[in-house]
């Protein structure tokens, strides 16, 4: 995978802490992208759950953040980049079932504590970091099929 | 089945996606919790569920969900409605519950996307 090619498609969104209302409308502009840009039905829908999750994350838990997409022939490089409370123990986040979630997050269907496990299962690479205060980075690679892209 | 013999099937009402009742499914998800829709549930499935808050809608969307089909008698909100509709997702509400929907779609051959969690 190289990250680093002449990118068919760059872009950041913006995605603002608290805003519930409107939680999921980047991701569905993410996915307008994706589908745009000719990719597979199969490698869109992965894309899109991963920008979903990481989008449901920093509304949830930060002030604000934004998504940043890239999208290179071999795949396409997803980061979720907030300013929040941050992570103090993320192998502890990681863990399926374990959530610091508010009752707000828990109407909307989410704070089981699956967040981070669904994005990491549904990317090829997945990294995390962050810290307490300041606020969590997540970057994720989810390979594309070459022969699914038009140009 | 297409979702107009499910709307039968179910005695549900149409919100959204009137113009699409000729939509074939021949899967189903049902969860209240999005994040485990979005783990388990596949393209053209149906989600049954009884959240009626716009992140149903924009879980269906990010799957390309068939159809959403609110039971116990659970309506969307106005934002839910409005999006579903901005999104061309096919919603409907049935006053029957989660348990009695499964099953009567089941017994037409409606079968779940996934039968056991790992064996995707």
């Amino acid at each position: 995978m190289r990250v680093d090619e002449k990118p068919i498609y760059e872009g950041t969104f913006t995605v603002t802490g608290g805003n519930f209302d409107n939680a999921g409308e980047v991701s569905s502009n993410i996915k307008s992208v994706l589908k745009r840009i000719g990719l597979s039905g199969d490698v869109v829908r992965k894309a899109s759950l991963v920008a979903y999750e990481s989008e449901i994350n920093i509304v949830s838990y930060a002030r604000k953040g934004m998504i940043r997409l890239r999208v290179v022939p071999d795949c396409i490089l997803i980061e979720a980049i907030d300013e929040g409370q941050g992570i103090a123990d993320i192998e502890l986040a990681m863990q399926p079932g374990y959530s610091t979630a508010t009752e707000r997050i828990r109407e909307m269907g989410f704070g089981a504590g699956m967040g981070l496990c669904n994005i990491k299962s549904f990317s090829d690479t997945f990294l995390i970091s962050s810290e307490v205060g300041k606020g969590t980075h997540l970057k994720m690679i989810i390979k594309t099929n070459h022969s699914s892209l038009n140009s | 089945m297409t979702l107009r013999e499910i709307k039968e099937l179910l005695d549900a009402e149409v919100l959204v996606g009137q113009n699409q009742m000729d939509k074939e499914v021949k899967s189903a998800f049902v969860a209240d919790l999005m994040s485990d829709v979005l783990a388990f549930a596949t393209a053209g499935s149906l989600l049954i569920t009884g959240l009626t808050n716009p992140q149903v809608v924009r879980t269906a969307d990010v799957l390309d969900i068939a159809a959403i089909i609110m039971g116990r008698g659970k309506r969307p909100s106005p934002e839910t409605f409005q999006l579903a509709e901005e999104l061309k997702i096919p919603l409907l509400t049935t006053k029957y519950i989660l348990f009695e929907i499964s099953g009567r779609l089941y017994a037409k051959g409606i079968r779940g996307c996934i039968e056991k969690v790992g064996s995707k």
